[in-house]
């Protein structure tokens, strides 16, 4: 057991997963000799060689459709997208393949690819480089959608990830990679995707909400703990498939649901979980559900005041819980 | 060519480096989170500027053409309210990364971060030009690693095919953040490129303002003529890591960037004009005299100028 970084913890977790399996590959833009952008890959070319961590052509469709061809040819890919907001080149090649062609073939073929991506704000990224792009994913069937919330879960889902034998979109938030720290276990480990995690009981109101939301949450449950109120957490860990049962048991269980996400409002992963919570749990509440999201602009802009008035921050998270308990 | 034009071209390299070593030391202030730099490229952007008709002619930049904004007639204001993200940014009011240029009033098309979208603007901008008969080229330009993106290459295709008065403008820099070009593509020449869409591939000594500009301004005339689109390949090197997030010292030897730092187009083409004595020692000094001055008027007004309000967060997500 070791205290890890989020970024460690996923380096790690590659590095295990290239040791164990050397079906796997990783490959993308300044994956290899730079180790990364954000140096998530650093070391492994050294480690692995050029064959298995390969510095790829600027060009995303490619980058997806050969882990098609690849992972359908017997390899385990896992490709970097560099940053989420550079993935639509390769939208084609990940909504209109790797997620039908199991079910196209009848089941006779198969994709097992994991696509990496950084993604999130707060980072002075701007419009194209602070993208949440995950709900677009999360309502195409086919697709896993995986947004780890800790260091801890980072290893034991991209594990299952690189296991599993469908295609996964496993998004990393750029701010979480070095801001979030935790106790990692040496040992290989698997979280199963699809199933949430409650990160805090609590009686009086429920927070749902993923990814680097979760210790923003946590923080605001500090303050309000303070106050007297008392907040659930729970992680949902991957926004599709989406851990029903959880969703409903906290509902019922605090009876006042506030829903976090940084990604825009409107047709977010907020919405698909008040609906379940509307149609299986409506009569178990004491106050309508409330989402906190970023706002319907096309991106987050650069400026500071700009950047502050799109971020969800604990703050605001801890002033909307306020509200709720109060209803 | 006259003294008067060589000079305004090395007027505005100059200026582009002045204003570029000024926004890396506001960066390493901790006064600009992040700096996207034109430092090498500077004859390229300039040299090929000079060639078009500027602020009617339409020019697609990427981030790494501060040097050909400027030489296209945005400000050292406006773009340093730009980079500290200022309100009265005319790029983007703060709302773009540094180095996401826009200036509709220059006929300076608004950009964002995914490489190689840009050459299909231009693309349309100059299927636009074809129809409306307006006379104006329109220029992409990018990068030589943008050029693995599929969309380079429908870019050309369509261009090619339509004939459209287009220029492909390339900076071959030979890396794509740390991947070098061999890993980019087979071929030694992003211009051999050209051929499999039927248009010339013209290769330029990126460094040189003056072959730049002869290049650019027979594309233009090529494309006046009707007879379609040009790609140009400059080939060129950035002094400076790809950002101030990067560290080049991983993927490139010092040993290169000194070879490179010989053929610096500023040094050379001011040698070159002082001793074809195209500009006197007195004419450089105060030209350099006016480049402080403008660089510390921009800086200052940039810095004294209002963030923009939080309240402004919603507008202009569609026509008002
Ligand atoms: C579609 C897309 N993928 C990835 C990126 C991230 N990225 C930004 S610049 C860059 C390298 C571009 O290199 P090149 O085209 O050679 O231009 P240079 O910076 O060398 O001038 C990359 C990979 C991006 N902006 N867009
Ligand atoms: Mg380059």
């Amino acid at each position: 057991m070791a205290v890890m970084t989020y970024l460690e913890a996923i380096r790690e977790t590659l590095r295990q997963e290239l040791r164990r399996d050397d079906r796997m590959i990783i490959y993308g833009e300044d994956v290899g000799v730079r180790g990364g952008v954000f140096r998530v890959t650093e070391g492994l070319q050294a480690e692995f060689g050029e064959d298995r961590v390969i510095d790829s052509p600027l060009a995303e469709a490619a980058i997806v459709g050969t882990a098609i061809g690849a992972a359908i040819n017997g390899l385990r890919p896992v490709p970097e997208i560099e940053f989420a907001d550079f993935i639509f080149p390769a939208i084609n090649q990940i909504v209109q393949e790797a997620a039908r062609i199991r079910y196209r073939s009848n089941g006779d073929f198969g994709v097992p690819l994991v696509i990496r991506a950084p993604f999130g704000g707060g980072v002075h990224g701007a419009l194209y480089h602070s993208q949440s792009v995950e709900a677009l994913f999360a309502h195409v069937p086919g697709l896993k959608v995986v947004i780890p919330g800790t260091p801890y879960d980072a290893k034991g889902l991209l594990a299952s990830a690189i296991q599993d034998e469908d295609p996964v979109l496993y998004f990393e938030h750029k701010a979480a990679y070095r801001s979030l720290k935790g106790e990692v276990p040496d040992e290989r480990y698997l979280i199963p995707i699809g199933k949430a995690d409650v990160k805090r009981q609590g009686k009086d109101l429920s927070i749902i909400t993923y990814g680097l939301m979760v210790s923003y949450a946590q923080r605001a449950a500090e303050t309000l703990e303070k106050e007297g109120i008392s907040v659930e957490i729970v992680d949902l860990r991957s926004v599709r498939p989406l851990d029903v049962e959880a969703i409903l048991e906290t509902a019922k269980k605090t009876g006042k649901v506030l829903i976090v996400h940084e990604d825009n409002l409107t047709g977010g992963i907020g919405g698909e979980v008040s609906a379940l919570i509307a149609e299986h749990a409506l009569f178990y509440l004491d106050a309508p559900i409330m989402r906190l999201a970023g706002p319907d602009v096309p991106a987050m802009p650069y400026s500071p005041p700009l950047e502050h008035a799109f971020m969800v921050t604990p703050d605001k998270i801890a002033e909307a819980a306020r509200k709720l308990a109060k209803f | 060519m006259t003294p008067e034009f060589q000079k305004d071209i090395y007027y505005h390299m100059a200026l582009a480096r002045a204003v570029d070593d000024r926004m890396w030391i506001l960066n390493r202030q901790g006064r600009a989170p992040v700096v996207y730099s034109s430092n090498g490229h500077e004859a390229a952007q300039v040299g090929s500027a000079f060639a078009l008709n500027r602020g009617e002619d339409w020019i697609v930049p990427y981030y790494r053409d501060l040097a050909l904004v400027l030489a296209y007639g945005m400000t050292p204001r406006e773009v340093m309210l730009h980079l500290l993200g200022k309100a009265e940014d005319p790029n983007s009011g703060g709302r773009q990364m540094p180095a996401h240029w826009g200036l509709h009033r220059r006929h300076i098309m608004t950009t964002g971060s995914v490489v190689a979208t840009q050459d299909i603007h231009a693309a349309g901008l100059a299927l636009a030009s074809k129809v409306l008969k307006d006379g104006r080229v329109s220029v992409a330009y990018f990068g030589e690693g943008s050029t693995s993106q599929g969309e380079f290459h429908e870019a050309l295709n369509f261009a090619s095919v339509h004939k459209l008065p287009v220029i492909f403008f390339c900076e071959n820099n030979g890396y794509a953040i740390s991947v070098p070009a061999r890993k980019q593509m087979a071929v030694m020449d992003v211009a051999a490129r050209a051929a499999g869409y039927g248009m010339p591939g013209v290769i330029v000594d990126g460094n040189d303002p003056l072959k730049v500009y002869e290049v650019t301004k027979l594309a233009r005339e090529r494309a006046l003529a009707g007879d379609g689109p040009t790609l140009i390949e400059a080939k060129t090197y950035r002094f400076v890591p790809h950002s101030s997030d990067d560290d080049d010292r991983v993927y490139r030897s010092r040993e290169e960037v000194a070879e490179w730092k010989k053929r610096d187009p500023l040094v050379t083409f001011e040698k070159y004009l002082l001793d074809n004595q195209i500009l006197s020692s007195e004419e450089l000094a105060a030209m350099q005299q006016k480049i402080k001055d403008a660089v510390n008027d921009a800086t200052d007004y940039a810095e004294k100028a209002a963030l923009p309000d939080p309240s402004t967060l919603g507008l202009y997500v569609y026509h008002q």
